[in-house]
């Protein structure tokens, strides 16, 4: 039975040139789990909402054809009178928050339909079974963690009993382990309750191999095609590592999981035991050129981050314990762990934005929080999780010349680094009409305005899709050629492992693991790649260097 | 086995049972009798008298709070009561005081000001009667916000909302909406201010203040319309097919019966208005309520578990009103010990009779149900959204949400 129907729609917001998704005509069938997936700004978050009737009743825009849910006119029919058959699960969960307690915000969506009592207290118990929420039901919601909302924001839209589920991006600010538990339960959903789920998600390689179907639009404009996900993963953009890896072994079908890919791949596992692995994982030969020109100060000597049984504590709570870390210059290091576990307190702590409570924190010859702003830029540079918080003025013209007035560089060092990691943005674009890449490239080149010789980054691939975060890989790479010595908290495995040199892991704001790359995330099961994971034992990281040695191999015989 | 220890367990659930959802006290016995303290601080002037009021106000918060972040919000309240104390002194010493006095502290510059701001005193003598007057004053309020602060602390908001009737719930939405606005504007400062540090600005000081205000705003409205969003997406406004008869009928009842109530009041306020004032207000009131009862026909809205209002919110709203009542009839028999007097100064003595019946309003402290153990302070690493750093895992916020307040959008093109 068809569940969603779109019959020709196109929708096409205001003071655009075209429209944003044409030419959708398609359905979705009753119990699919169907992946929305391509490049970021193809429209996948406008096609998610004319699932729910966001789009256009809320967002405005003119929507043409027609979309039907379970029967239902989305044209005629208000998001409010759809709130019975689709549950919408946004990109940021504490925005879809209407009470305080897990219990309430369950019960909110059936009290708005008028369920009588008796059927509300009975689907409360069972949804916080299903997702196992029992233990935090009277616990407020802000108190939880962030794979915790985000199951309770999926358990507050299943309470009345949807048939369609609709989720933007539910996975890309979890840690790998937080990630599994969703997806957990969104398969459970599929499988015991029929529920149809229409999902978008960057993070291919945690959501790929649940999907039944694979919605692919490939370039803005084109229009979707549905599918069966081997098929459009050998044609889609954006892809997986294991999906690349199968690529390189000429897989058919390509695989989609790490089990598949094991199989199908032997053959490449034997032309590879025959390949010397390269030392050094994630140097690739010949790294790009761009870059703020050598670092101020990376002439010294010295490391360029010393830290030395550091202690921070926040309120009452010891943030980071007995922490020690050197970073040379040039040195790349990814800090993992689970969300909480201290990372974005050790970056707050190297901008000195906290101060130790004891041990010591040196940035080169520097100690951060005694050092007045205009100072430290020069020694240290943060990219924060949201970039936007670091841009004020109207325009990148604006914002590059405050950034040269701040960091004391001569007229225009802003504005050349913005045309090198950012080609092709006018000087009057307005920072918020930016994609997420492109302001975070912005951001990235307002930091090295100031040739700091150590530059940190809080989640820089968040909201990223596959061909931002290669050129944000390029970026740091060169940096990291040029003496920058790089620090970034992230969840991302694969980012790790094709950019890090060492992977230090936090647990409970204590460093588990300090180590080479290839070594750490090797033994772990839940830091190690997929391309780990098929070729294990080998120690292979990332498809890049794996198609570099091949490369390499039949270049000496050929 | 001892029969020493099970005794205390026996006992202390007689008289208050661990709080679960079910047995949870309405909100409204709460504030009840916070608002009965509240009245007895009103009624009175003397020191010793309030003091024990706040006294056994915030006992019973300490007895009865649970971890809740509303419940954090006691604190501000009784340092907000300090500062109102503090204010109070500061004018009555640089403004003077009316109150007449003999005991000289200190004489201040007086500032000679023009004829037309006559009776006005900047500086001059500061005594102590004027002094001590309005301390008392000063303390007095200091009580009435500390009685409305426990009321804050032990009964949650959103509660309270459900027990609004149907036909204001949407009012009452939009203003606990409002109130968990503030703290998460109060983070965004936070954060934005932090992150001037790393384009290297100074992160303090008014200017930084100023400059973040606009993203600020800005960061607010996304934020407040992804939730609105939101909550159409799960059916928030929904409302029921209502026969227009009943629909006129439920606009001309209130309508009519606000007129009612104003007609009413303005006939008790007025001399000659005395005879027909209360009926009017009577059946003013009525209309009001039988539109609201019509309006909320309206909504479709169904009670997920709400707070019943069982024997011990009686206990705990009657020991509120007792206290007020009691307060309320000293003062019409022996008024001099509740409001000590300033001219000549003497120390105030503490009535027994009326400290007793304050002693009733710490009833609640073992009626009420204890909130549970497991409630204790969690740690703040698992509390995402708490003004932290610029750089704290703020769940993500992202510019998705702004789809609406963009003018033109280019998106980025794979390469």
């Amino acid at each position: 039975m068809t569940m969603i129907r779109f019959e020709d729609v196109s929708v096409r917001y205001e003071g655009t040139a075209g429209p944003t998704v044409r030419g959708v005509d398609l359905s979705v069938p009753e119990g699919e789990l169907v992946l929305l997936v391509g490049p970021s700004g193809v429209g996948k978050s406008t096609l998610l909402g004319t699932v729910s009737g966001l789009v256009p009743h809320f967002t405005g825009g003119t929507l043409r054809g027609r979309v039907t849910v379970a029967g239902r006119d989305t044209r005629t029919h208000k998001p409010r009178e759809l709130a019975d058959v689709v549950g919408t699960v946004g990109q940021d969960p504490l925005a879809h928050f209407v009470t305080d307690t897990v219990e309430d915000e369950l019960a909110y969506g059936m009290e708005s339909l008028g369920l009588a009592p008796d059927v509300m207290r009975r689907r409360v118990e069972e949804t916080l079974d299903l997702l196992g929420l029992a233990d935090l039901r009277d616990r407020p919601i802000s108190t939880l963690s962030g794979g915790q909302q985000q199951r309770v924001a999926i358990g507050s839209v299943l309470t009345p009993h949807p048939r369609v589920l609709v989720l933007d991006e539910p996975t890309s600010a979890l840690d790998p382990a937080a990630a599994e538990e969703v997806l957990a339960v969104l398969q459970r959903l599929v499988h015991d309750l029929g529920t149809t789920v229409l999902m978008a998600e960057h993070r291919l390689e945690r959501v790929v191999q649940y999907a039944d179907q694979v919605l692919l639009i490939a370039a803005p404009g084109e229009p979707p095609v549905l599918g069966d996900p081997a098929a459009l993963m050998a044609v889609s953009p954006v892809y997986p590592p294991v999906v690349d890896l199968g690529r390189l072994a000429g897989a058919d079908p390509l695989p989609l999981t790490v089990r598949d890919a094991r199989r199908r791949t032997a053959g490449l596992r034997e032309r590879l035991a025959r390949v010397e692995v390269p030392a050094g994982a994630g140097v690739p030969p010949g790294s790009g050129g761009v870059g703020a020109g050598a670092p101020a100060g990376a002439d010294g000597a010295g490391p360029a981050v010393r830290v030395e049984r550091l202690a921070v504590r926040r309120g009452r709570v010891e943030a980071l314990r007995h922490v020690d870390l050197t970073v040379a210059p040039g040195e790349t290091v990814a800090l993992m762990g689970r969300n909480g576990a201290g990372k974005s307190t050790l970056l707050s702590t190297l901008v000195g934005l906290l101060a130790p409570a004891s041990g010591s924190a040196r940035v080169g010859s520097a100690v951060p929080h005694r050092m007045p702003p205009r100072e430290l830029i020069r020694h240290v540079g943060l990219v924060p999780q949201e970039p936007r918080d670091l841009l004020y003025a109207d325009t990148v013209a604006a914002e590059c010349a405050a950034a040269d007035g701040d960091a004391d560089a001569a007229p225009g060092s802003c504005r050349a680094l913005v045309a090198e990691l950012l080609p092709g943005i006018a000087d009057d674009t307005h920072p918020r009409d930016l994609s997420e890449g492109q302001r975070l490239a912005l951001a990235l080149a307002i930091v090295l305005t100031a040739r700091p010789p150590l530059l940190l980054l809080d989640e820089p691939t968040r909201g990223l899709d596959y061909g931002a975060k290669a050129r944000l890989v390029t970026v740091l790479r060169g940096l990291a050629a040029r003496g920058h010595a790089i620090v970034l908290a992230t969840h991302d495995v694969e980012l790790a492992a094709e950019l890090a040199h060492r992977v230090v892991i936090l647990a409970d704001g204590e460093v588990v693991a300090d180590g080479p790359t290839a070594d750490v995330v090797v033994a772990s099961p839940s830091f190690a790649p997929q391309v780990t994971k098929v070729l294990a034992p080998q120690p292979w990281l990332t498809a890049t260097q794996v198609r570099g040695a091949l490369r390499a191999a039949e270049g000496e015989t050929p | 086995m001892a029969d020493a220890a099970p005794l205390p367990r026996v006992r202390r659930r007689r008289v208050a049972p661990q709080a679960h959802r079910s047995n949870a006290l309405h909100p409204g016995a709460w504030w009840l009798w916070a608002l009965g303290l509240a009245t007895a601080a009103s009624r009175t002037t003397n020191p010793l008298l309030i003091g024990l009021l706040i006294g056994v106000a915030g006992y019973v918060v300490a007895a009865r709070r649970t971890s809740a972040p509303w419940a954090r919000s006691y604190g501000a309240f009784v340092k907000l009561a300090l500062v109102v104390i503090g204010i109070r002194l500061v004018f009555a010493i640089v403004l003077g005081s009316p109150i007449p006095g003999t005991h000289l502290i200190v004489t201040l510059p007086e500032v000679p000001l023009p004829d037309w701001a006559q009776g006005v005193r900047i500086g001059g003598r500061v005594t102590a009667e004027g002094v001590v007057f309005a301390l008392y004053d000063g303390v007095r309020l200091a009580g009435l916000l500390i009685c409305l602060g426990a009321a804050n602390a032990l009964a949650s908001p959103a509660r309270l909302l459900k027990s609004l009737p149907g036909a204001l719930y949407e009012v009452g939405v939009a203003v606990v909406v409002a109130m968990t606005f503030a703290p998460n504007l109060i983070a965004d400062v936070q954060r934005l201010r932090s992150a001037r540090r790393l384009r290297g600005r100074p992160d303090r000081g008014v200017r930084g203040l100023l400059q973040v205000g606009l993203p600020v705003l800005e960061g607010a409205l996304e934020r407040s319309v992804a939730l609105a969003a939101a909550m159409d997406a799960r059916g928030f406004g929904r409302t029921a097919a209502v026969p227009a008869r009943v629909r006129r009928t439920t606009a001309v009842l209130t309508l009519g019966g606000l007129m009612g109530v104003c007609a009413g009041t303005y006939g008790l306020l007025t001399a000659d208005g005395t005879t027909y004032g209360l009926p009017v207000l009577g059946i003013g009131t009525a209309a009001a309520l039988g539109g609201l009862w019509l309006g909320g026909r309206r909504s479709v809205r169904t009670r997920y578990r709400p707070d019943r209002w069982g024997w011990r919110a009686w206990l705990v709203a009657g020991s509120g009103a007792a206290v007020a009542a009691l307060m309320i009839a000293a003062n019409s028999g022996d008024a001099g010990a509740l409001h000590p007097g300033v001219v000549p100064l003497i120390a105030p003595e503490l009535p027994l009779l009326p400290a007793a019946a304050v002693l009733i309003g710490l009833l609640p402290a073992f009626v009420a149900p204890v909130p549970p153990p497991a409630e204790a302070p969690v740690r703040e690493r698992h509390r995402p959204r708490t003004p932290r750093t610029p750089c704290t895992p703020r769940v993500p916020r992202t510019s998705r949400t702004s789809r609406t307040s963009r003018t033109s959008r280019t998106e980025e093109n794979p390469s």
